[in-house]
C-alpha cells in the first residue's frame, strides 16, 4: 500500500509560545499526572512521531493501514492477507477512522463472510470441515455427556421435523 | 507444522496448514513452542468478538520456547536459549516503548493506533501468527523475549507471558493503598491473579465476584480472599455498598471485559448483536460499586467499538479510570524474584493440559468451563 500522508503533518508544537494565554501553566505540577506508568517527559517524545524507527520489514503482501497513522509500522503481521469478497469490505472499512462505526461494522460483516470463505476454501482443497471436531464437541461428549445427548436428541427431533414438513409441502 | 487454524465463531482445529514461520525482518527470531495456553481473552476471538479476526489465523499470545532461528540484528539472544515472550510485541525504541509502556508500542501494528501489536490476536492486533503453534515468528526478539532462568519451572514460565503481569499489573494500576478494600469481578486466571497480587501492594480487603462456585472456591483458597456468587446476590452493586459501610469499595478490578454476563441488555448489545465493544457489565458494576474518589483499573479486553458505560457515574463520583494492556517486560524481572521467593505459585492454576493436536477441545473445554476448567495448556508435539 502506498503511503499517502506525510509523517511531518503528525508533528505537534507543543513547547510553543503560550504568553497570549493569561494564566498559561500558572498551576501545572509535573507530579500530578495520572497515567500510568507515570510519564518520563522527554524532550523527544514531544516531538511527535521522530523517534528512530526500526528497519522496515518489507512489505511484500497487502497490509491495510489505519488513516489515523502516517505509515506502515516497521514489523507487522503476515498471518492472513485481505482476499475475496471479505477482503474487498475489510479494505473499504479501512478508509475510516478506528472512531468510526464506518470501519468496525463492516470488518464485523467481512469476519462472518470470511467464515463461508472458509468453508469454500476447505472444500476446494477436498477437506470437507468436520464440524464435530471444529467445535470441540469431544469434550462435551466427555464432560457432559448427559446434555450432549439431549441436545443431539432435540436437535435431530427439530431437523426430522423440519424435513417432513418440507416434503409435505412440496406434495401439496 | 502443525498449528491452531481458526474457521469462524466456536470452531477451531489444528492442521497443517500452517508453513513453517520465517525470518522476515533483521531484528525476528523464530521459537520452537514449548508450552502455549488458551487465554481467556482467546474467547473473545474465539466467540468471535474482536473484530477483524481472519478465518486461517493461528492464535495463542501466552507461549515458552527454544530459540531456533535469529535474524542478523538480533544480539540478546541466541539460539538454543529457552525463552518466555511476552504477549505484546514491542520495538522498545518508540516514544510509548520508551516509557516501558510495551503494550502500546507504535511500530508494532499497522491496522490500528489504538491497540498494540499482540501475537495471535486478529489483524486489530496486527495479523500476527499466535503461539498456539510447533513455531511461531517473533519480532523484535532483542525487547521482548526473556530468557529462562534454570530454577524456573517451564509451567511457571509460561504464566509469566501474560496471566500473572496483567493481575500484577490490574493490582498496580489500582493504586492501592495500606488498608484498602479491593473488589475483583471476575474469577479467571487474571482475576485470579489480580486478587492475589492485590496484597502484595497492601490492601486489606480483597473481594472477587464471580458466577462459577468451582471458580470461586479456587480463588478462595489460592488467594486467601472473600468471594461472592453474583448469581446469589440480588445486586452486586448494593451488597458491595452494604460490606463497605455503605461508602463502597477503594478499587474496583475489571477483570472481566467483554464477555460479561449478568444484564440483559448489555449481552443482547454488546455480545448477541456485536453493536458496542462487548458486555460492560462487569465495568458497570465496578464504577457503580467504587468508592467516590476511588479508582477503578480495567484489564479485561473490550473490542473496539464503543460502549455503553456509565460516564456520568464517572464523572459524578470523581473516579479515576486506569486501565492498559500489561507491559509484560516491565514487570518480569520484579515477577520473576516473586517466583523465585515463593511469594506467588503460577502453575497451581493450571487445570489441564491438552495436546495441541486438541485444541478445538481445549477451547470448548475453556468456554464452555467444563470440568472445573481454570487454565489449559496446550503441549506441541515438538515441544
Amino acid at each position: 500500500m502506498t503511503d499517502e500522508t506525510n509523517p511531518a503533518e503528525f508533528q505537534n508544537k507543543r513547547g510553543g509560545e503560550h504568553s497570549h494565554i493569561k494564566g498559561w501553566g500558572i498551576d501545572r505540577d509535573p507530579k500530578n499526572d495520572p497515567t500510568y506508568p507515570m510519564k518520563s517527559r522527554t524532550d523527544e517524545e514531544i516531538r511527535g512521531y521522530t523517534w528512530e524507527r526500526p528497519e522496515q520489514q518489507p512489505v511484500n503482501i497487502e497490509v491495510l493501514k489505519s488513516v489515523e497513522r502516517p505509515n506502515i509500522t516497521a514489523v507487522f503481521g503476515t498471518s492472513v492477507p485481505p482476499s475475496g469478497l471479505s477482503g474487498a469490505i475489510r479494505r473499504y472499512a479501512f478508509k475510516y477512522s478506528e472512531s468510526s462505526y464506518g470501519r468496525w461494522l463492516p470488518l464485523v460483516l467481512a469476519d462472518r463472510i470470511n467464515v463461508f470463505e472458509g468453508y469454500f476454501d476447505d472444500i476446494s482443497k477436498g477437506t470437507f470441515p468436520n464440524i464435530f471436531a471444529e467445535r470441540g464437541w469431544k469434550a462435551e461428549l466427555r464432560y457432559n455427556r448427559k446434555s450432549f445427548v439431549l441436545k443431539s436428541v432435540l436437535a435431530a427431533t427439530l431437523t426430522t421435523a423440519g424435513i417432513i414438513l418440507m416434503i409435505n409441502r412440496s406434495r401439496r | 507444522m502443525l498449528a491452531m487454524n481458526f474457521r469462524g465463531p466456536f470452531r477451531v482445529r489444528a492442521d497443517y496448514d500452517q508453513p513453517y514461520p520465517e525470518i522476515e525482518h533483521p531484528e525476528d527470531a523464530i521459537v520452537r513452542v514449548l508450552r502455549t495456553c488458551i487465554c481467556g481473552s482467546d474467547l473473545h476471538l474465539y466467540h468471535g468478538i474482536v473484530p477483524d479476526t481472519r478465518v486461517g489465523s493461528v492464535f495463542g499470545h501466552e507461549f515458552i520456547g527454544e530459540i531456533v532461528e535469529v535474524g542478523s540484528s538480533v544480539e540478546k539472544v541466541k539460539v538454543g536459549d529457552k525463552v518466555m515472550v511476552p504477549f505484546n510485541i514491542a520495538c522498545g525504541k518508540c516514544a510509548f516503548c520508551k516509557q516501558e509502556l510495551y503494550g502500546n508500542c507504535h511500530e508494532a501494528n499497522p491496522q490500528s493506533t489504538a491497540a498494540g501489536g499482540i501475537f495471535g490476536y486478529s489483524h486489530t492486533a496486527g495479523g500476527y501468527n499466535g503461539g498456539q503453534a510447533e513455531y511461531v515468528r517473533v519480532p523484535y526478539a532483542d525487547v521482548g523475549p526473556t530468557v529462562i532462568p534454570e530454577w524456573m519451572d517451564p509451567d511457571d514460565a509460561v504464566l509469566l507471558t501474560d496471566v500473572v503481569p496483567t493481575g500484577y499489573q490490574a493490582a498496580e494500576m489500582g493504586g492501592i493503598q495500606e488498608g484498602d478494600t479491593v473488589v475483583v469481578f471476575g474469577a479467571g486466571p487474571i482475576g485470579i491473579m489480580a486478587a492475589k497480587c492485590s496484597w502484595l501492594f497492601g490492601a486489606g480487603r480483597v473481594i472477587v465476584i464471580d458466577q462459577y462456585d468451582y471458580r470461586l472456591e479456587f480463588v478462595r483458597d489460592y488467594a486467601q480472599c472473600e468471594v461472592y456468587n453474583f448469581t446469589e446476590l440480588e445486586d452486586p452493586v448494593v451488597f458491595i455498598k452494604k460490606t463497605t459501610d455503605s461508602l463502597g469499595a477503594d478499587v474496583c478490578i475489571d477483570a472481566v471485559g467483554g464477555e460479561a454476563a449478568g444484564d440483559t441488555m448489555n449481552t443482547l448489545l454488546g455480545r448477541k448483536l456485536l453493536l458496542q465493544g462487548g458486555s460492560t457489565t462487569a465495568l458497570h458494576w465496578a464504577i457503580n460499586s467504587v468508592k467516590k474518589g476511588g479508582i477503578v483499573s480495567i484489564v479485561g479486553v473490550y473490542g473496539p467499538i464503543d460502549a455503553l458505560v456509565p460516564i456520568g457515574n464517572v464523572v459524578n463520583k470523581g473516579i479515576t479510570i486506569r486501565a492498559n494492556q500489561a507491559s509484560v517486560k516491565k514487570h518480569l524481572p520484579k515477577l520473576i524474584e516473586h517466583v523465585k521467593n515463593g511469594i506467588i505459585d503460577p502453575k497451581q492454576i493450571i487445570s489441564h493440559r491438552i495436546p495441541l493436536e486438541e485444541v478445538a477441545e481445549g477451547y470448548h473445554l475453556m468456554s464452555t468451563k467444563l470440568d472445573n476448567c481454570i487454565k489449559p495448556v496446550l503441549i506441541p508435539p515438538s515441544a
